[in-house]
């Protein structure tokens, strides 16, 4: 069988923060094969900006090894290139100068720079507002711009971390759209984090569920429904469904947790569905 | 007073940026800066004297002491107030660390150094005047205390007028319109 893109082998992180120490990640495992596209869900807070900060060679485990092609990841590289949460786009620059800036550290002449810039930002449909700085453009066509700029670097591999997360819902279709477009055209391996298990299984081959502290390996779910997909699309939402159920013992108790309550989440309405069968997702 | 401004954003700017970001040299360096920055630089007019003599080189000395430090300490706070998260972007589209600085930290702080630059300036102009009220050199400030020996109100006050109308000129066509234009384009003014 051949290497695996990436391999996280025991993966462990630790933070000390003002709320003392916090175990982010324990013994995390997971492979993830050359052109996969692979999502990871959890709760907010189980570590998913952790693990993929650490894959992209930002943050340093404490314990374990991410390799990629069989290598250890020793620090950052454009093999492997990042949409972050917030966008971290730069101010001071227009939408086409952000997208190029990757390009320039490349040693891109110019005019291509220019060129390949501004097919990016077609590509997520910003022509018109190349010239625009950031703050005149909404967050949804920031994180537009965020994704353009991480295409532009053709990486190998794709980290997004819950990139579309502050979108309506009807930019996102269109980029959910745009996204298994590219990936299918590219074939690059694509880490996707995310806490919308509808988004989820509309465009991943395997959806990984972590369980929140430590976050660890909590499930894995192959998802072979025929592509392209639809957020709507009946096969979707059934899908979704069946993960719904196993994340949701997890959010309560985190909840539970979190506002030291006591809550029952039983009683609640808002994690509970119509039709929710126990173990109709075994 | 140009040279000595000059002199101070050159040797500032820099300064400011490493102090940013070694630790080491901060803790040294970046705390003698702030214990001399409370000591008011025409303070260092003797020392000067004594160094250059009596000339325009003591005069420069002591303006580019006054501006240099209020520069460092702004660039060097607004350095460290760059979100991580910009330089963590960078590094993951392969910036070099020159081009973190040139490209990002110098770039992103750019308003706080503007902001400095406008502090250095003040201190600048009113070491200068102290100066020159002590007769180490000729401007306006020598006008005005010749206007005192030969018991000249007016003179005295026209020379206050016009020193307080070149700052105000500096001050609104200069650092404002730089100022505005920066705050413009990175989103400040909401
Ligand atoms: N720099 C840090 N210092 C201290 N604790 C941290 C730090 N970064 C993360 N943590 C902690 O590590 C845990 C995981 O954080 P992480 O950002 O990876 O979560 P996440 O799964 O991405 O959450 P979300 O879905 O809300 O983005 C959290 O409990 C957080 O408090
Ligand atoms: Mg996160």
């Amino acid at each position: 069988m051949a290497e695996p893109r990436l391999s996280l082998r025991g993966v462990s992180k630790r933070f000390y923060g003002r709320s003392g120490e916090v175990l982010a990640l324990e013994d995390v495992r997971l492979d993830v094969r050359q052109g996969e596209f692979l999502i990871l869900v959890g709760p907010s807070g189980c570590g998913k900006s952790t693990i993929l900060n650490i894959v992209a060679g930002l943050e340093r485990a404490d314990a374990g090894e991410v390799l990629e092609n069989g290598k250890p990841v020793s620090g950052p590289g454009r093999d492997r290139s990042v949409v972050f949460q917030d966008g971290a786009l730069f101010p001071w620059l227009t939408a086409q100068k952000n997208v190029e800036f990757g390009l320039k550290q490349m040693g891109v002449g110019r005019r291509e720079r220019a060129e390949r810039a501004r097919s990016y930002l077609r590509l997520v449909h910003l022509s018109r507002f190349a010239d625009s700085y950031l703050h005149e453009l909404s967050g949804g066509m920031r994180q537009r711009v965020a994704l353009a700029r991480a295409l532009a670097l053709e990486p190998q591999v794709l980290l997004m971390d819950e990139p579309f997360g502050a979108l309506d819902s009807q930019t996102k279709q269109g980029l959910y759209g745009v996204i298994q477009e590219i990936w299918t055209k590219t074939g690059q391996t694509i880490v996707f984090v995310t806490h919308d298990v509808r988004e989820a299984v509309c465009l991943g081959d395997r959806v990984v569920v972590l369980s929140s502290r430590p976050g660890r390996v909590k499930a894995e779910y192959p998802i072979t429904l025929a592509r392209p997909r639809h957020v709507e699309g009946v096969d979707v939402a059934r899908k979704a469904q069946q993960i719904a159920h196993a994340l949701r013992d997890d959010l309560a108790r985190e909840q539970q947790e979190e506002y030291d309550l006591d809550w029952q989440p039983a009683e609640s309405g808002v994690l509970r569905s119509a039709d929710s069968v126990m173990g109709d997702y075994i | 007073m140009l040279i000595g401004f000059a002199v101070s954003l050159v040797i500032g700017i820099p300064l400011g940026l490493v102090l940013a970001r070694v630790r080491w040299l901060d803790e040294t360096l970046g705390s003698l800066v702030l214990g001399l920055q409370t000591l008011p630089s025409i303070c260092w007019l003797p020392l000067a004297l004594l160094w250059f003599g009596l000339n325009d080189g003591a005069i420069i000395f002591v303006v580019v002491i006054g501006a240099l430090l209020a520069i460092t300490v702004s660039v060097r706070d607004g350095v460290k107030n760059v979100p991580p998260v910009y330089l963590r972007a960078a590094r993951t589209m392969g910036a070099s660390p020159l081009a973190i600085y040139t490209e990002v930290l110098l770039p992103a702080s750019l308003p706080s150094m503007i902001t400095g630059a406008k502090l250095g300036w003040s201190f600048a102009w009113r070491s200068l005047m102290a100066g020159e009220l002590l007769f180490v050199s000729v401007g306006l400030g020598h006008q005005m205390m010749m206007g005192r020996e030969l018991a000249d109100m007016s003179q005295v006050i026209a020379v206050m007028i016009v020193i307080v109308g070149l700052g105000l000129i500096t001050d609104y066509l200069i650092f404002g319109s730089l100022e505005q234009r920066v705050r413009e384009r990175w989103g400040l003014n909401a």
